[in-house]
């Protein structure tokens, strides 16, 4: 404590901010007795922690488990002879990826900074080092050139042509196409049937497909709960409230079973798309109350000055409401598409070999008994960096969308 | 005017076309066309599947000997029993899941919350790790981890742990000392609630007088100090306890088995949840405009304190609605539990199915179970909410 007289109040010199790791230890940690004892505690328990889960990690684990099932993680049991169908895709994304990076920093000054310099560095060191990716190094470092050269030839490109964000739109929507049509084949390459597909890539082409069927269909649900007609607005709130009161295993269960009852039969749509249906009715149920909070942010004035010059309704909602609302509701919506992400991991219990399900298998193989810690820990490894980075992208888009001042 | 206008307009299709009356109506008209169509579509397909299976629509079937035994309940069953009173047990199972879960959720997500404002570092980074690790890991996946790597890892009961002879654990599960009667459990738990109920209504009457006339209210307060020495002397002593007891070889004999997928299946769920709750506190507690804390700390209350009286009442208001629906989500993601072969509601209506290939009604029972529990959680939310709400005139 210091003490201070009222006559040295305006001549005293400022308090001296003591710096270095000891004082900064006293303010954070030890500021009086219940913080220290407080201090103590967690730090006990997370150094035992710690300490087990290390000793675990390198001497009783037996991490062999996931560089000999790797295969299986991405692809499932995809076929090995059109293995260079997955390369394809993974190139063209890459492509794109490079390319949308460029054109996005296009007004930095230089592209390969420093740090992004360190970063492929690390990342290729990563590819070489880590032993369930080492195989594939060979293919995985000329993805990361790809990158590098697409996001150099992205950016020359996007200085000389300030319009191309848009058409790298409707390449990442083409992409999903064509990504379907290399991973299933049919028109033009050998088919591979909805039972080979499995692992990460089933995980994304489902996540993918759900979040591009959800949207639209939230999208028309919100507005038709904020309609003026009594029809329509009670129709979607019926089937809002009621899906909403359904726990999504029970739905992608029944889906299974009753989408095939409800359809004569010849009609009926495959395992794969019949998860994908159930999944993206359900997650349009909570997107179109995410939407709707944002419509309901919107003030009357706008519509009332959208109506007063002259506009049509469709018009108003599609050029004056939605881009304003959808703004506004970009944080709910993500977090609806990260939870859809982990909506996934329920198809493994609908029988489907998608990231978790394949996991389970690989820990029903008698070779690996046991190794749930492993398997589990991995998995985990790969759902948090996608989620993680999803909502990072989301604080990105954002920041990119604000107006405001 | 009006009627000059109204008397001669020729009807003319453009004018009408043009009217964005004839357009409201013919719009949901269309809708309503469409969404009969669709239905009328799906329902005779199912009429037509069904009889082609030999199952017309109904719930007779809920009345026949279901057949198969349940691993554990809270109310008694044998296999001979009827379906509908297979799907009960699997109801109170998940209500016991559910009223457990929303019970450690709240607490532990409180506290996570609070947690993230806490002047200590590292608890503060420790919450926000938490928070950060848990909401972007599937739950099933945690569920699994829980179950098999954590759970699953626990010794035989040959080698089962003990802690302070009270408490055992092994792969089986976990044995806590219980009540040695249920009619017990269940006096206990009425007199814990009763002396809550009349604890409160003692401590507003005291506040009431201490309000009015700023002295006095002493009998109340030891009135409170009394009915918890009661209620406490009650708890203790009147419920005769029965630890759980190690047998020689492996095994415990009395006290409460909980089961090791009951237990997995609380873990997973009180975890995940707690993390959501825990951003909703925090988002509340951010609600509160700084200039309250700073007016509290400057009238010279203690930091925690001024939390408990003058920040966390107003963050209640902005923190009850979305916890109703966090609640909620935990009651529907208590299915989940079916995945590590706990009986709850969602697996003893998939064993239902899979022995009577009625999957219409079977759905419509779990449908219109839980939908049931939602509205009771919002009821009650709702009551809470209309409780803690800002009181204008």
């Amino acid at each position: 404590m210091t003490t201070t007289t009222p006559d040295s109040f305006s001549s005293a010199p400022p308090e001296i901010v003591k710096k270095g790791p000891v004082a900064w230890a006293r303010k954070n940690l030890f500021s009086d007795w219940f913080n220290s004892t407080l201090t103590v505690v967690i730090g006990l328990v997370l150094g035992l922690g710690g300490y087990r889960l290390l000793t675990w990690a390198f001497s009783q684990a037996e991490w062999i488990v996931i560089p000999n099932n790797i295969g299986l993680f991405m692809t499932g049991t995809y076929p090995d002879e059109l293995y260079w169908r997955i390369w394809v895709m993974l190139a063209v994304m890459c492509t794109l990826a490079g390319l949308s990076w460029g054109i996005l920093a296009r007004n930095l000054p230089t592209l390969f900074s420093r740090n992004v310099l360190i970063g492929i560095g690390v990342v290729c060191a990563f590819f070489v080092l880590f032993p369930p990716t080492r195989p594939s190094s060979k293919i995985l470092l000329p993805m990361v050139a790809i990158v590098a050269a697409a996001a150099w030839v992205g950016r020359v490109a996007g200085k000389a042509k300030p319009g191309l964000g848009k058409w790298i739109s409707l390449g990442w929507g083409l992409s999903y196409l064509l990504a379907i049509w290399l991973v299933g084949g049919s028109i033009g390459l050998e088919s591979v049937s909805t039972n080979d597909w499995g692992g990460l890539v089933l995980t994304l082409i489902a996540a993918v497909s759900g979040i591009a069927l959800c949207f639209p269909l939230g999208l028309i649900m919100a507005l038709g709960r904020r309609s003026s007609l009594p029809v329509v607005k009670w129709l979607a709130t019926a089937y809002i409230e009621v899906v909403r009161g359904v726990p999504l295993v029970a739905f992608l269960f029944m889906g299974q079973v009753m989408i095939p009852l409800f359809l004569p039969e010849g009609a009926r749509p495959d395992r794969v798309l019949r998860a994908i249906i159930a999944l993206a009715l359900f997650s349009a149920a909570y997107l179109a109350e995410n939407v709707r909070a944002g419509l309901q942010a919107i003030p009357r004035g706008q519509q009332e000055a959208a109506m007063s010059m002259g506009m049509s309704t469709p018009l108003t909602l599609v050029l004056i409401i939605l881009p304003q609302a959808l703004k506004i509701a970009i944080p709910a919506i993500v977090g609806q598409f990260i939870s859809l992400f982990q909506d996934t991991t329920l198809l493994a219990i609908v029988g489907l070999a998608e990231l978790l399900g394949i996991g389970r298998s690989v820990l029903a193989n008698p070779t690996y008994l046991g190794r749930y810690a492993e398997v589990y820990l991995f998995l985990g490894v790969i759902y948090w960096i996608f989620c993680y980075s999803m909502s990072l992208g989301s604080r990105k888009v954002e920041e990119m969308l604000n107006t405001d001042l | 005017m009006v009627s000059q206008s109204d008397q001669k307009t020729p009807f003319s299709l453009k004018a009408l076309l043009r009217d964005e009356r004839f357009w409201k109506i013919a719009f949901q008209v269309i809708t309503v066309l469409v969404v009969v169509l669709l239905f009328a579509f799906f329902i005779g397909n199912l009429n037509r599947n069904l009889t082609q299976q030999g199952n017309a629509f109904g719930f007779s079937f809920l009345v026949n000997p279901a057949g198969f035994s349940i691993g554990e309940s809270a109310v008694q069953y044998q296999p001979q029993d009827p379906y509908w009173k297979a799907l009960l047990v699997g109801l109170s199972n998940t209500v016991t899941l559910v009223i457990a879960g929303i019970l450690f959720t709240t607490l532990l997500g409180v506290a996570a919350g609070i947690a993230s404002f806490s002047q200590n570092w590292l608890l503060y980074k420790l919450s926000r790790v938490y928070v950060g690790l848990v909401r972007n890991i599937p739950l099933l996946l945690q569920l699994f981890f829980w179950y098999f790597a954590i759970y699953g890892a626990l010794p035989r009961p040959e080698d089962q742990i003990e802690l302070l002879n009270l408490f055992y654990l092994n792969n089986r599960g976990v044995y806590v000392p219980w009540p040695s009667t249920a009619a017990l459990a269940l006096t206990g738990l009425a007199s814990i609630a009763i002396g809550i109920a009349l604890g409160l209504f003692l401590w507003n009457w005291r506040t009431k007088i201490r309000v009015e006339t700023a002295t006095g209210g002493d009998a109340q307060l030891y009135a409170v100090g009394g009915l918890a020495v009661i209620v406490l002397l009650i708890v203790c002593f009147g419920l005769n306890w029965q630890a759980p007891q190690g047998v020689e070889g492996g095994g415990v004999t009395g006290g409460l088995r909980l089961s090791r997928e009951y237990v997995a299946a609380l873990s997973a769920l009180v975890f995940y949840t707690s993390a959501f709750v825990a951003e909703i506190v925090r988002a509340g507690i951010q609600s509160v405009s700084k200039g309250q804390w700073e007016a509290a700390r400057s009238l010279g209350i203690p930091a925690g304190t001024a939390m408990q009286l003058v920040v966390f009442p107003q963050a209640m208001r902005v923190i009850i609605p979305p916890m109703n629906s966090e609640y909620m989500n935990l009651t529907k993601n208590s299915s989940l539990a079916f995945a590590v072969a706990f009986p709850e509601m969602y697996s003893i209506a998939t064993t239902t199915y899979n022995q009577t290939g009625r999957p219409v009604e079977v759905f419509v029972v779990l449908m219109a179970t839980y939908l049931a529990m939602c509205l009771l959680i919002t009821v009650l939310m709702n009551q809470l909410n209309r409780a803690v709400q800002f009181k204008e005139r």
